[in-house]
């Protein structure tokens, strides 16, 4: 998705409404791990089936914290300089069971722009669903 | 057992300093499968204005993922880790956490509330320089479910 010299929104094409590219990610079980140790939460539930079980989850869930740096690249990835994010929030609705096979669970987002304040800040508000949900 | 709310506002000695490097910030980002110049190049990140490579937005939870921990360990505080669902995460840039920074963590628990059976525990960690540099805030809110549930 970038390239070498990400362009910058000009913030006069930018209005309350304005649609950020959406994006698609799979996340596989191989996903978890990686991000697992990158991060350092090792909690069994993102990566033993077991032990997800044992306290009542459907399967391995994603890290939360996981799909919130994934949703934000739709925000990135628009501004050009990640450094343009100056604040980033998320309230966890429902966890994401990613499955032990091939295909892995898909988490969509989109963002919407819901306010151009005065200052040149934009909020963007994002929603991230995987499974419909 | 509820969380007496009267342990709102008790404060967590500092950290220490954690080193931010290039290659760990290339890792995190790799493992977002982000390529974003800004992570992995020291030039790219310079021609944005940056004086290294920069870290995801999401990177201080390396540094902040204690916060809940101290809270969790607290055995004034009595919370079940087996309870607990984190509820919401918040972050504040004052600037991009880089490579080279040398950062410490002061977190304190800000909040402290019951709803439904559940307590709802909101902590926050200032994020500086060991140069005093004020960097960023994240909260992180966690839920401890209730004993009904």
């Amino acid at each position: 998705m970038s390239s070498p010299a990400p362009a910058r929104p000009a913030l006069e094409d930018v209005a309350v409404g304005t649609e950020l590219p959406p994006q698609t990610f799979t996340v596989r079980r191989a996903d978890l791990v990686r991000y697992a140790g990158a991060s350092g939460d090792f909690n069994l539930i993102h990566w033993n089936e077991r032990v997800a079980r044992s306290v009542g989850l459907p399967d391995v869930i994603a890290h939360g914290m996981f799909t919130m740096a994934l949703a934000v690249r739709v925000v990135t990835d628009w501004a050009g300089d990640p450094g343009r994010v100056v604040e980033y929030g998320v309230r966890f609705t429902r966890p994401v069971p990613v499955p032990d096979d091939e295909v892995g669970a898909t988490v969509e987002v989109s963002g919407v722009v819901a306010a151009v304040l005065e200052d040149g800040r934009v909020r963007v508000d994002l929603t991230a669903t995987s499974q419909g949900q | 057992m509820p969380v007496d709310p009267s342990f709102a506002g008790r404060t967590y000695p500092p950290t220490e300093p954690y080193d931010v490097g290039r290659e760990k910030i290339r890792e995190f980002a790799n493992a977002l499968g982000d390529d974003n110049p800004a992570y992995h190049d020291r030039d790219a990140a310079r021609a944005l204005g940056h004086p290294d490579v920069i870290a995801p937005p999401t990177f201080p939870v390396l540094l902040t993922f204690g916060a809940t921990r101290r809270l969790v360990e607290d055995p004034e505080l009595g919370i079940d880790y087996s309870r607990v669902v984190h509820g919401e995460q918040r972050f504040a840039h004052a600037r991009p956490v880089r490579a080279g920074d040398s950062l410490t963590v002061t977190v304190s628990l800000e909040t402290v509330r019951s709803a439904g059976g559940h307590d709802m525990l909101t902590s926050r960690s200032d994020i500086a320089t060991v140069e005093g540099e004020h960097v960023a805030t994240a909260w992180s809110m966690i839920v401890v479910r209730g004993d009904a549930s």
